[in-house]
């Protein structure tokens, strides 16, 4: 089966009065249909900087680089994917229905369309009741949840996320993992996930990306042997606690040698 | 009640000090003609006098008071000796105005939002449009817009624009520009055209912005319908009062046609305002 996302050789250099800096170096990765793949990595390491590629919304500088088989860009005109921001960026004058019906508005889809939808989702992300609501009278875990709603409203099979649970403390983001795992259950889309937490990155992912800085590569790629269903404590089994240490070895021979 | 006791508490200390100011300023008229009659007057008649004068260098609020009642109730509305009229001159030239100058600063804070050129070339000739003084330029455009026929209400429009127009295009330009780097990525991954990505987001995300110009923008728009009444003998507006005010000593009324123009004033601030909740609360953006 053809990958979902293929990269090969992908490389993106800014140019700034200091010189070049090499915010992605000869990265090359490959996902498949329905994986869940973390990239990890601090900051500088290009993990944002290769979402925003996939995303089209940076132009590598040079190698290729597919979505569904297609250029970054086309791939986002036929809605290939959702992407889930650091911030929940919620409209403040729109309701949450409002909010999640935004993109359908842009997209084109007919009103009832919308409704059915918005709703739809809305139960997805247990957010049902608080379609009439502004986002301010919501928690920032119900507002990064709507959000999560809004880029899964189109039904794009990818789903791009950078950080997003980033600015909520730990109790919450516990539950919002263990929601979001059980959503891309549910519905089999392919996810993308830029974190700094290597506990978040293990329990979610099928794949983890360790990525390091200057120039941004990736350093390691490790597949994860964990059952897809996983409840939260399985981060205390050895296999979890296994997998972390590879990461976190990964991660500190990145920065070994880039010091 | 409790938000009445600290403004009342204010205007009476404003009244107190205006009574003070009052006997102070009037008081060498008062001596001076005490002393032609060679008479001495004695405290409490001085201070009587100075508070009675027909033109005072600072009338008594209830002089001023009694004026307003005079020229307000006391005087058919039709009548031109009516602060009414005066006023209602005033505040439709003002309105035409505002709407005029805050229509063209949206207008042009759009355009500078959207185009490079337009950012860098008119941005200098709106600042450099308010440097110049309106007392300058109102009797130019009187005069020019009366040679070519156009006179009454237009002109003075004009001029309430030209003052009005400043305050918009500055805080549309920043409202226009309020959504982050973040909220307009978010429109390009779904793929947003430049009209969707104005209708909405930009312009309602400037909405709040719009509303604290147009605060700013109205009382503008009041002061240049009032300057431009003053040039070419205007003979109606609360500017024609000022004028004909200055023209005879007649301070008293000079003083009614400022309290009705600060009222005018606050009027329209405050029905901005009002409007300006209303929209708020409607957008979910009022708490």
């Amino acid at each position: 089966m053809s990958p979902v996302i293929a990269a090969h050789g992908l490389n993106l250099t800014y140019e700034t009065r200091d010189g070049p800096v090499h915010a992605l170096k000869d990265v090359s990765l490959s996902v498949g249909k329905g994986e869940f793949v973390s990239f990890i990595g601090p900051s500088g390491c290009g993990k944002t900087t290769f979402l925003r590629c996939v995303a089209a919304l940076e132009q590598p500088t040079s190698g290729t680089l597919t979505v569904n088989g297609m250029e970054p860009d086309a791939a986002r005109r036929a809605r290939a994917y959702g992407y889930v921001f650091q911030a929940a960026g919620l409209y403040p004058w729109r309701t949450i229905a409002g909010n999640i019906a935004l993109p359908l508005e842009i997209m084109g889809f007919p009103k009832p369309e919308r409704a059915e939808r918005v709703a739809r989702v809305l139960k997805l992300v247990d957010l049902e009741g608080f379609a009439a609501k502004f986002p301010w009278q919501l928690s920032g875990g119900m507002q990064q949840r709507a959000s999560i709603a809004r880029a899964l409203a189109f039904d794009a099979d990818i789903l791009l996320m950078d950080e997003p649970f980033g600015a909520l403390d730990e109790i919450v983001r516990d539950r919002l993992n263990e929601e979001l795992l059980r959503l891309w259950a549910a519905t089999g889309k392919t996810a993308l996930f830029v974190t700094h937490s290597i506990p978040e990155a293990v329990y979610l992912s099928t794949k983890i990306v360790v990525m390091s800085p200057r120039p941004g590569r990736i350093t390691d790629v490790i597949d994860s042997p964990l059952p897809r269903d996983r409840p939260l404590d399985i981060r205390d089994t050895p296999e979890f606690i296994a997998i972390a240490h590879r990461v976190r070895e990964g991660l500190r021979a990145g920065h070994g040698d880039a010091d | 009640m409790t938000r009445l006791l600290p403004v009342l508490t204010v205007v009476g200390a404003i009244l107190l000090l205006w009574y003070a100011a009052t006997v102070w300023l009037n008081a060498p008229w008062a001596r001076d003609q005490a002393a032609r009659a060679e008479a001495t007057l004695t405290l409490p008649a001085l201070v009587a006098d100075t508070m009675t004068q027909d033109r005072p260098v600072l009338p008594a609020p209830h002089q001023v008071g009694a004026e307003l009642w005079k020229t307000v109730a006391a005087t058919k509305v039709t009548s031109k000796r009516s602060l009414v009229w005066h006023g209602w001159v005033t505040l439709s030239a003002t309105a035409v105005g505002f709407l005029l100058g805050s229509g063209a600063g949206i207008l042009l804070a759009i355009g500078i939002v959207h185009s490079r050129a337009m950012d860098l070339s008119v941005m200098p000739w709106a600042v450099a449009s308010q440097t110049i003084p309106i007392l300058a330029i109102a009797p130019m455009v009187i005069v020019v817009l009366a040679s070519v026929g156009v006179t009454g209400l237009l002109p003075k429009a004009v001029i309430a624009g030209w003052l009005s127009f400043f305050p918009v295009v500055v805080g549309m330009v920043k409202g226009l520009r309020a959504p982050d780097a973040m909220q307009i990525d978010q429109m390009r991954t779904w793929t947003a055209t430049p009209g969707q990505m104005f209708w909405k987001l930009r312009l309602p995300a400037s909405v709040p912005w719009l509303f604290a110009s147009l605060k700013v923008s109205v009382a503008a728009a009041l002061v240049g319908t009032i300057v431009g009444e003053l040039p070419a003998g205007a003979t109606a507006g609360l500017g024609a009062r000022l004028l004909s005010g200055s023209y005879y000593g007649q301070t008293v009324q000079i003083w009614a046609a400022l309290v009705a123009a600060a009222v005018l004033a606050a009027a329209l601030v405050g029905l901005v305002g009002l409007i300006e909740r209303r929209a708020l609360r409607r957008m979910g953006m009022a708490r």
